[in-house]
């Protein structure tokens, strides 16, 4: 009897040393990333300050010379762009599946945004190809008169765009969800429409949320790697519009990791990219889940 | 009466626009779904699925993509496994132990919310040093290590919001007949929670094996079917994107029937998922 009590005493401390172990590596996960990326790219900011190479349009590899700066300028124009396009649609159908819709909509909804937020990145880069870099080429870059091979910013933006659009969309919803029943209830029995509803309770009440949730989005885009390098063309060169390729952060390290260890300081480089991609996102995610962890409020 | 006439307008308006927003975000799907599988579907055939690539398979000759298959098949089950290992009992720990210290809970739920958006290209990048480091070659079992810190806050947290809704009655209850932490937490939470466990275990799979950043440097590519964890292996969206920048029109071809297979693969999954969430509930307790 005293032998089981002891068995089972010692299994939980067993099972709860581990929990503890496991949940403190997986707290220091993201020190960790920063600790390595960092050490991997002293070597390169030994001999370079970082604003200088943050700030360089010069990316000669072979001659030591790597700056980040076309390459930082292309990632905005493409997160930018794909927020643009997903950023309203996102919106408006959130504000249709929660106050519009009928629920048959919502069942028909529910499974696509699923589904859509499953696919992997490589499919979306593989549709872009099909259907969104000729379309570009052939029936938007006319529109402004010009000739374009498709594999630009805008393809980027659009394929970066539908990407982050299940992601948005859910974090929208969930905010609009948060907001109490009772203050579209009272505005709609004060003889109001439902637009007037949203206009003025809603968006008011939500602004935060739907702030924070294309922050979001925004940081997601920007991380994105094989289906932006897919379609966005990757040339080394500062872009002045979004029909012209452009070379982001993530295309620039994805693209290079095969010649990285044979040009010296190379590694360094791209590792340095991954850093400030890293930066970027955690602060950018950390102001966001912030303001929705205060509006949603876990439990 | 002309201001109502306007605010009806206004009204029609916006739902007007708002449908069209929904119905974006259903053709989007339809449409990608459509054109992979129209492309891919002419291209695929049965030896892409049981051949490995034979000599010139990337000039469009004979041979398929079965190591690819098997060694994205192999890397997701391994770092969904050990995933599980470390990502069940942080879950657990969170829901059982630490119920009583919410702003505690909420801090880590945070933390794993910001981790879940660090992209798969920054793990790739980290998996790659912390390699370089142990002076380890690009390997299987360096690309499962790296697919595997990057699902672990996806499932943590999935796992998570699944336990959060365990009714903490239930709790008091295993306690007042005298269960310890750990019994409380696998043999009445988790159990109370399976089918919804299994599904966010599945979403992490899923995950796994769709990521093509974060396998790049550290799994590293060959033509040949997986044997060992020390040895490179072919994954799936790998040989997707491999064969999509060759200029061959025949190996092009092979991009989209491979496509078909990793998104047929995709929506296998998912639909087992939905079918477990709803139908699995044989030692679910209701209050």
């Amino acid at each position: 009897m005293i032998l089981f009590q002891l068995k089972r005493l010692l299994r939980n401390k067993f099972h709860t040393i581990w929990m503890i172990v496991a949940l403190i590596f997986a707290m220091t996960l993201p020190v960790v990333l920063a600790i390595g990326l960092y050490y991997k790219a002293s070597g390169l900011l030994m001999e370079q300050s970082f604003f200088s190479i943050i700030s360089s349009k010069d990316w000669r590899p072979l001659s030591g010379h790597f700056g980040l700066y076309p390459f930082i300028i292309s990632s905005l124009w493409v997160t930018v762009l794909a927020l643009v396009i997903a950023g309203p649609i996102c919106l408006f159908s959130a504000i249709h599946l929660t106050q519009y819709a009928k629920s048959y909509v919502l069942k028909v909804m529910h499974p696509v945004i699923d589904i859509l937020a499953g696919i992997p990145s490589v499919i979306f880069g593989v549709w872009g190809v099909i259907i969104i870099v000729p379309f570009v080429s052939q029936h938007i870059a006319p529109l402004f008169g010009k000739q374009s091979s498709g594999y630009t910013i805008m393809s980027g933006g659009i394929v970066l765009a539908i990407m982050i659009i299940p992601f948005i969309l859910n974090i929208l919803i969930e905010v609009f969800k948060s907001i109490p029943e009772e203050l579209t209830e009272v505005t709609l029995s004060l003889g109001a429409t439902r637009w007037m509803v949203v206009k003025h309770i809603l968006m008011r009440k939500a602004y935060p949320g739907i702030v924070s949730a294309f922050g979001l989005g925004l940081s997601r885009a920007f991380g994105e790697t094989i289906a932006v390098l897919m379609v966005v063309g990757n040339v080394t060169r500062i872009p002045h519009g979004a029909l012209q390729p452009g070379y982001p952060l993530p295309a620039l390290i994805a693209n290079n990791y095969g010649e990285m260890l044979s040009i010296p300081r190379y590694d360094s480089a791209l590792m340095l990219a991954a850093f400030v991609l890293l930066i970027i996102v955690i602060i950018f995610n950390f102001i966001s889940r912030m303001v929705i962890h205060r509006m949603i409020k876990v439990m | 009466m002309k201001k109502s006439k306007l605010r009806n307008a206004e009204e029609l308006f916006f739902r007007g626009v708002m449908i069209i927003s929904s119905s974006v975000i259903g053709l989007a799907l339809f449409l990608i779904l459509w054109s992979i599988i129209k492309r891919g579907l002419p291209a695929l055939s049965w030896d892409m699925l049981t051949q490995t690539p034979k000599g010139g398979f990337y000039f469009g000759k004979e041979g398929g993509i079965a190591n690819a298959i098997v060694g994205s098949l192999y890397l997701a089950s391994g770092a969904t496994l050990l995933a599980m290992i470390l990502g069940i009992p942080v879950s657990l720990y969170m829901n059982v132990n630490l119920h009583k210290r919410k702003k505690l809970v909420n801090s880590i739920r945070f933390l794993l919310d910001v981790m879940w958006g660090i992209p798969s290209i920054v793990y790739g990048a980290f998996g790659f040093t912390f390699m370089i480091y142990f002076g380890m070659h690009s390997s299987l079992l360096a690309g499962i290590l790296t697919v595997t810190l990057f699902i672990i806050p996806i499932m943590i947290r999935s796992i998570d919001e699944v336990l959060m809704s365990v009714p903490k009655g239930l709790m008091e209850a295993s306690y007042s007949l005298g269960s310890t932490q750990s019994e409380t937490s696998y043999k009445v939470f988790l159990r109370q929670c399976i089918s919804g466990v299994t599904t966010a275990v599945l979403l992490s799979f899923g995950r796994a094996i769709g990521d093509a950043a974060s396998v790049l440097f550290t799994t590293g590519y060959t033509d040949h079917m997986p044997t060992s964890l020390t040895q490179p292996t072919a994954t799936l969206p790998l040989a997707i994107f491999f064969q999509m920048s060759s200029p061959i029109a025949e190996v092009k071809e092979r991009a989209y029937a491979s496509a078909l297979i990793l998104t047929v693969l995709i929506l296998f999954i998912s639909i087992i998922a939905r079918i477990i969430s709803t139908r699995y509930q044989k030692h679910k307790i209701k209050i």
